[in-house]
């Protein structure tokens, strides 16, 4: 029963000592498990673990880096950085939120749509993560803002940069930021590693083309982070690498002027030093704010930019397609004189129109030229002299010239929104259209109507190629890109100026590529485009300077948009009568000083009517401007060692 | 052979002190000491809320254990029963009258100490079963008859305790009745028979369980399950004891912990805190100082002549092995996290009382091993 024996106690107690030897076994055997698990976490896989204590432990905010600068050709900034004043909110730091809100209505402009808003982020997110109040304030606002600080707990003024652009005179050559978008990330590898929220990169123009120099590298901030994702302490900092600054050859004065010259007009100029191929001015006409796109569109704005029917969004300068009309001339003769199918001094007659296979051609003087040669061909730009030549020319000859001389490919590299143009000829129509070459299409070509395409860029070098004595350029946008082949032969030609060479020693002994097999063709072209500026009857007679230092050579030009039907004809109506859609472009080619070519100029108005009437008289402004810089430029010119 | 009853048990105070069992107090000291550093460092270290309850606990019931140690273990022997049934009533009055904190109802408000009394019946049970067992004879031991009182003993305060619900703690008073029973020499057969309807029990168990309890299992099979829900904590514990490496990150240094990426730090990870901070050795010493308790316990079970001696000390030794193992083994990712304090390191009043009290009742048995126990 319940009364142990002192024999009983013994036997027990052998009992309970022999279990207990069992257990004490078991408790060793679990014992070197432990020992064992700890050898295996903290001596086998410490690494492992030890690499994933950090990563909970650190966390990288990147940091955006400061997008380089884009300068003219004289160091003025034409789109540079200013400094963004932005207010932020933790919400933690704030006391109470509704009478902080009242608080900052008084001193900032914030709607009670956007105190809505905030309200419901700041429900969303972690108390500790900032929200932004106002990413763009200005600097009294800024200011007065910072006045309240002490009364504001929670509210973080902060300072960063963004991208500014003094003017919009300069918007499509320069393009313009915006925030990353999902398809950016996709499509361009650079940004891989670069996209940090917030940051902006290039989307058109000079800023998409050099967006992967000018926008430098990400740094970062390493903090140490709590296990709720909250920011202890800053462990290192990296402020990355600003982007990479470049110089252009544009001249901001020239773009200014040029831009003002063009307001309210659907237009575009481009001006190209003839010997190293620096473009000095590119402005397309309407413009648009590019300033407005840094900090999120505006979505009226947008509407109205796209839907405004003289299409500031678009460069018309690279993207714009004409058909080259009457500035096709030059190169339609050049081209005949190259292929021996005509000589200068060969006369048409022109009685107004001609008739080929029962169709009729006509000229845009009704009355006709009367007997009309090469020269008077330019000078009064007689179509039916341009269709006899280029019946016997050829469209295939003609085209071979033209591409020569830069039609119907970039100008520029790298611009995803410069477009290439069309030189059409026999196996181009048969490839894109599928149809045998007409005769009287070749007629059309001949005045650069028909399926001719050019870019006023396009044209704008082929002027300046003709401008200096019929030699290939490079045209280039930035001052880095080296490419002057011209400057040695120039030098050479100063000391002996009566000297010619021959075409295989220029190529051999200056590495030039000369686009001619005789360079008199070149010189007599010129000559005929100094008659049509500079002499009676020439075809922008009136808008011809006095002063030998400006007088220029050109050739008008005019893009027909609907054909002129028989009565239209008959009734003489004038280009200004029809509707605005209706009208022609109205073009103009030339180049400056005459004696001594360093600028072409390419002048295109889009339904201005005609090219003497809407394009000369513009571009004989922009001349001016342009060769009183000459001087200061040829100061940077020598500067840069780049002196002719 | 034996000493007169009369000498033994009118031991002077000097006397008493000197028997003590002196490796086994420096090794609770030393344990105790380094838990206030641990704590100290849960709390950023500073002396914050935590590390300053934590050393009043640990010194008020370092001192209850001195006290228990000096009285006769006849007395705690004959007082057993109404122990067991004082803790009994306390756990009744949980689930009347306790708190709830996070889902369960654990704790009593007695106004200076929240009182887990589940904690309790860990001890009190051993104490229980150690005197039933005391008085049956080796004969009748494993007669039905004699099991019944046991089985009710036992299963009367599991049903309570993981109703509250505490799967954990429920388990570890479970497994220390079950040592007891065994220790005593309750034949295998009736544990197999046990086990068998524990088994056919499961399904039943298992649809009564919450479902924070069964995702803990489930994760604790895979902890990569859900990383950032159940299996967060077995994650982060593997973690900050790996990245401890040999010589681990430094007093006040573990960033697993201070960044809170460490569940229940003060508590039931406290291993874990310890064990980034002072790595391999570190950890390997804290396992030895709990290696030297349970075998200085065990050798007063040894030398001391009760059989209530015997099987209380040895009990008592197995469990706290167990509470210690189930501890590191759920820390270390070995066992799903039910939810056990680490004896003595971790932070709680109730569990360092309940241990404190046992460790005073070895003691007592250290200090008056030759008096029998009726």
């Amino acid at each position: 029963m319940l009364s142990p024996g002192s024999g009983n106690t013994v036997i027990k107690s052998k009992l309970i000592s022999r279990r207990m030897f069992l257990l004490t076994a078991c408790k060793a055997v679990v014992m070197v498990g432990l020992v064992g698990r700890l050898i295996s976490l903290q001596i086998n896989q410490s690494t492992k673990y030890k690499s994933l204590s950090d990563k909970n432990r650190f966390r990288e905010w990147k940091l955006a880096p400061e997008r380089g600068v884009i300068k003219d050709f004289y160091g003025q900034e034409i789109a540079s950085n200013e400094p963004l004043y932005q207010v932020h909110l933790i919400p933690e730091n704030v006391q109470n939120i509704n009478r902080l809100f009242v608080r900052l209505r008084g001193i900032l402009n914030i709607t009670d749509k956007k105190i809505f808003y905030l309200k419901k982020l700041i429900n969303k997110q972690k108390p500790w993560e900032p929200i932004i109040i106002s990413d763009n304030l200005n600097w009294s606002e800024f200011s007065r803002l910072n006045l309240f600080l002490h009364e504001l707990n929670g509210v973080e003024p902060i300072v960063s940069v963004a991208r500014m652009y003094p003017d919009n005179s300069s918007a499509h050559i320069l393009g313009y930021v915006s925030q990353i978008s999902a398809k950016d990330l996709k499509t361009k590898k650079y940004l891989k590693d670069l996209s940090v929220p917030g940051m902006t990169i290039g989307k058109t123009g000079l800023e998409r083309k050099l967006d992967e120099q000018i926008i430098g590298k990400v740094g970062f901030q390493r903090y140490e982070v709590n296990a709720f994702g909250k920011r202890i302490k800053e462990i290192q900092i990296n402020e990355g690498q600003a982007g990479k600054s470049f110089t252009t050859t544009l001249d901001y004065e020239i773009q200014k002027y040029t831009s003002n010259l063009l307001e309210d007009k659907a237009a575009a100029v481009c001006v190209m030093d003839v010997y190293n191929g620096d473009i000095v001015s590119l402005v397309s006409a309407p413009t648009f704010k590019p300033n407005s796109f840094v900090h999120g569109l505006d979505k009226k704005y947008w509407e109205d930019l796209r839907k405004d029917k003289k299409k500031p969004l678009t460069n018309k300068v690279m993207s714009g397609l004409y058909p080259p009309g009457s500035t096709i001339k030059t190169l339609v003769a050049l081209s005949a004189l190259e292929n021996g199918i005509i000589k200068p001094l060969d006369t048409f007659r022109c009685k107004g129109k001609i008739e080929l296979h029962g169709e009729k051609f006509h000229c845009w003087e009704k009355k006709g030229h009367g007997i009309v040669n090469l020269r008077k061909g330019i000078q009064r730009s007689c179509d039916v002299y341009f269709y006899e030549v280029a019946r016997k020319l050829g469209v295939d000859r003609l085209s071979e010239t033209a591409k020569k001389f830069g039609l119907g490919q970039h100008v520029l590299s790298d611009f995803v929104e410069e477009k290439a143009g069309v030189v059409p000829n026999t196996k181009w129509k048969k490839k894109f259209i599928g149809q045998n070459w007409y005769i009287g299409e070749t007629l059309h070509s001949g005045i650069g109507q028909g399926y001719f395409q050019s870019t006023p860029i396009q044209l704008c070098l082929m002027t300046a190629q003709i401008a200096n004595g019929g030699f290939k350029i490079k045209p280039r946008i930035i001052v880095d890109e080296k490419n002057n082949k011209l400057k040695s032969f120039m030098k050479y030609k100063i000391k002996n100026p009566n000297e010619t060479l021959p075409k295989n020693l220029l190529e051999e002994n200056f590495k030039l590529t000369p686009l001619f097999n005789n360079q008199e063709h070149i010189n007599l072209i010129k000559d005929a485009m100094f008659s049509s500026s500079n002499e009676p009857g020439g075809t922008s007679y009136r808008h011809r300077f006095e002063n030998p230092k400006f007088v220029f050579a050109g050739k008008t030009g005019s893009s027909q948009i609907k054909r002129f039907t028989e009565e239209q004809r008959e009734a003489e109506v004038k280009q200004i009568d029809l509707n605005y859609k209706d009208r022609d472009h109205a073009l103009f080619i030339a180049f400056a000083p005459y004696k001594d070519p360093k600028y072409a100029i390419s002048v295109v108005v889009e339904h201005g009517g005609s090219g003497g009437s809407a394009a000369a008289p513009l571009a004989k402004k922009i001349i001016k401007k342009v060769i009183e810089r000459d001087e200061l430029r040829k100061k940077i010119n020598s500067l840069l060692g780049d002196t002719v | 052979m034996f000493k007169p009853r009369s000498i033994q048990s009118s031991l002077m105070l000097k006397d008493k002190i000197l028997s003590f069992d002196f490796i086994l107090i420096f090794s609770i000291l030393t344990l105790g000491i380094i838990s206030m550093f641990a704590m100290y460092s849960t709390d950023g270290g500073e002396f914050k809320y935590h590390t300053n309850s934590h050393i009043l606990c640990f010194f008020v019931f370092f001192s209850l254990f001195f006290f228990v140690s000096l009285i006769q273990v006849r007395f705690w022997a004959d007082q057993s029963y109404s122990i067991y049934i004082l803790v009994f009533l306390l756990l009744l009055g949980v689930k009347y009258f306790g708190l709830t904190s996070s889902g369960s109802k654990r704790w009593l408000d007695l106004y200076f100490m929240n009182l887990q009394p589940s904690e309790l019946m860990k001890v009190a049970l051993i104490l229980f079963l150690a005197k039933y067992y005391h008085r049956v004879s080796i004969e009748n031991m494993n007669s039905i008859k004699f099991l019944f009182t046991p089985i009710i003993a036992l299963v009367a305060p599991i049903l309570l305790v993981s109703t509250q619900p505490d799967l954990g703690t429920s388990i570890l008073i479970a497994a220390g009745g079950i040592v007891v029973a065994w220790l005593a020499g309750v034949r295998i057969k009736f544990f197999a028979y046990s086990a068998l309807v524990f088994i056919c029990l499961m399904p039943v168990a298992v649809s009564l369980l919450k479902p924070y309890q069964k995702s803990r299992i489930l994760t604790f099979l895979n902890p990569e399950r859900d990383p950032l829900g159940a299996g967060y904590q077995i994650i982060q514990s593997k973690i900050a004891i790996g990245s401890g490496g040999l010589f681990g990150k430094g007093f006040l240094n573990g960033s697993q912990s201070y960044l809170d990426y460490l569940p229940e730090k003060h508590t039931d990870f406290i291993f874990t805190l310890f064990s980034e901070e002072f790595g391999f050795f570190g950890s390997l010493s804290i396992l030895l100082l709990y290696a030297l308790i349970i075998s200085r316990i065990i050798k007063i079970g040894n030398i001391t002549r009760s059989s209530f001696g015997k099987l209380y000390c040895y009990s008592f030794a197995t469990a706290f092995f167990i509470y210690v193992a189930v501890n590191m083994m759920m820390v270390l990712g070995l066992l799903p996290i039910v939810g056990s304090p680490l004896p003595i390191m971790s932070y709680g009043g109730s569990s360092m009382m309940a241990i404190m009290f046992g460790l005073g009742i070895a003691m007592s048995c250290k200090v008056y091993k030759d008096i029998p126990v009726n």
